[in-house]
């Protein structure tokens, strides 16, 4: 079940917090504690916005073990505003194409379930950004 | 002779003997009745000494068999009972890594003659079951979790490497061409017929734009090398053992979104560059480069990321016949992970026993005509190992 295994990521899955080097100020996702620029400490927690945009996406349809309910699916590199990357699914397609610089955001949904009395596993995923919300 | 020269010549290793399976469902064998194979191909090719050590390239036992202890297992099993014998595991570039570990252990004095078996057994599972197993290779947390799997990360890659650089529709069907073309003749692979481009323009989708014939089927199979030091060499070998001149293992991150440019495989640019300085060569010397090309992405990526092109070219190679057995950079010359077919954390040692075939002149039709010098580069998934070695004969510098 590994409930404390995601239990120990509930910020970063839900949240979407990081950290930023109080160093070299680089902005780090996911939090590593040593900053992979500088290589000084760096556990200062760090807000990011949830804004982002596509790197690359692709479409999963042989899924592994415990996720073959929800193929095929969109994942994606995403490179938030902030300056790092991060792996995710997109959701809430719609019929709009999926584009390389496609301006997503942050939301919460279940990324996975294990069986009727397992645990839901809950994450981080990106949505298109509303027309009127892209600067 | 000067005493200095002695004590190099004393240090060098060589490859004295190899045996390889056939690569594909083998329903009949377990995995440990398949490594033995191999250790039996290479007895039965006439180069025997016994090791003193046992280094076993794997990755899926433990997931897909339930089997960890693999060295200890097949010492026993192959009447070796007592010997040195551990697992690598470096997931893709295990091959690679074991093959490095047992030429430390004889540069180092400790050990005179080492067996290096790389083995998979893939076929019995659930498709469900081996995309999970050979999603571990991803960063568990921050990119398995996603329900990602490294056939969707090639598919990444390759996206955006479409994006960045203009390149025609069909700029990586001459890698599947090259790699089909070259296993019709190798009687262990799994795929010994060749395709045309229409094939390859027409084939269905795995993960756009990664297609069919992008991707390398995964199989069972196993491969065994015999590695000694030269004052270790049995006498009367019937081949010319074959040096190894160089042998360099590189990490990286295993995210491929914690990299600053996920299309420079920063792994196999410094694998690449100290294999390349310890054996005092150039990309150009090399004469056979038998590369990661589980998905078409990852071959023009590392002959970008090795020297053999410059960024956003390394297609053109295929394009272009460069790659083909009779080109500049002869590749997967005996069909590669794409055609002979790939056997996870063997395929490293599939590589090095095919570049000693090579430089012993025993490839048949296979065989690249006056080949000296021979690059094998294993990658564990998109890069977070690289694993190179160069191979020479035994006369080479």
């Amino acid at each position: 079940m590994e409930i404390s295994r995601h239990w120990r990521l509930k910020r970063q899955r839900y949240a979407l917090i990081g950290e930023v080097c109080p160093h070299c100020k680089k902005k780090i996702f996911p939090p590593r504690d040593i900053c992979p620029e500088c290589s000084e400490d760096a556990r200062t927690l760090y807000q990011f916005s949830g804004r982002g945009e596509v790197y690359s996406y692709t479409t999963v349809f042989q899924a592994p073990a415990g996720y073959e309910e929800h193929a095929p699916y969109t994942v994606a590199l995403v490179k938030l505003e902030e300056g790092p990357m991060l792996t995710a699914q997109l959701t809430d397609l719609g019929d709009e194409p999926v584009e390389v610089g496609m301006p997503v955001e942050m939301v919460t949904r279940k990324l996975r379930s294990d069986g009727e009395k397992g645990m839901l596993v809950y994450s981080y995923k990106f949505r298109p950004r509303f027309k009127e919300a892209v600067r | 002779m000067t005493m200095t020269q002695d004590a190099k010549t004393n240090k060098d290793v060589y490859i004295i003997g190899v045996g390889m399976t056939p690569v594909g469902e083998h329903w009949e064998k377990s995995l440990r009745e398949l490594a033995l194979d191999a250790i039996t191909a290479l007895q039965a090719d006439g180069v025997w000494a016994r090791p003193q050590a046992l280094y076993v390239a794997n990755m899926l036992a433990p997931s897909l068999s339930g089997q960890t202890q693999l060295a200890a297992l097949l010492a026993d099993f192959a009447g070796l009972r007592g010997i040195e014998a551990i697992t690598i595991e470096a997931a893709g570039a295990s091959g690679g890594a074991a093959a490095r570990q047992a030429y430390l252990a004889i540069t180092s004095g400790v050990i005179d003659v080492a067996l290096i078996v790389g083995v998979e057994k893939v076929t019995e599972r659930t498709s469900a079951e081996l995309e999970a197993a050979l999603s571990t290779s991803s960063d568990a947390d921050h990119e398995a979790v996603h329900g990602i799997t490294p056939t969707a990360q090639a598919a990444l890659l390759m996206r955006r490497y479409l994006h960045e650089y203009n390149v025609p529709e069909d700029a990586f069907a001459g890698f599947s061409l090259n790699a089909h073309a070259n296993a019709v003749t190798n009687p262990q692979a799994i795929y010994r017929r060749s395709i045309r481009v229409e094939n390859y323009l027409n084939a269905p989708m795995v993960s756009e734009p990664v297609n069919l014939f992008d991707a390398a089927p995964l199989a069972d199979g196993a491969a065994a090398i015999l590695m000694a030091r030269s004052n270790a060499l049995p006498e009367d070998l019937p081949y010319p053992p074959v040096r190894i001149a160089a042998s360099s293992i590189v990490s990286n991150t295993v995210a491929i979104h914690d990299r600053s440019d996920p299309l420079l495989l920063d792994s196999v640019v410094d694998s690449s560059i100290q294999a390349l300085q310890q054996a005092g060569l150039k990309p150009e010397d090399i004469d056979i480069f038998e590369l990661h090309d589980r998905y078409s992405i990852y071959a023009a990526l590392s002959l970008e990321a090795a020297g053999f092109a410059t960024r956003g070219e390394g297609w053109k190679l295929a394009h272009d016949g460069v790659i083909a057995k009779d080109g500049e950079i002869p590749i997967c010359t005996f069909g590669g992970s794409k055609a002979r077919g790939d056997t996870g954390g063997a395929t490293g040692v599939y590589q090095l026993a095919e570049i000693t075939l090579q430089l012993q002149d025993r490839a048949g039709e296979n065989q690249v005509q006056g080949a000296r010098f021979g690059m094998a580069q294993c990658l564990a998934a998109s890069g977070a190992t690289a694993a190179t070695h160069i191979l020479s004969r035994k006369d080479g510098p």
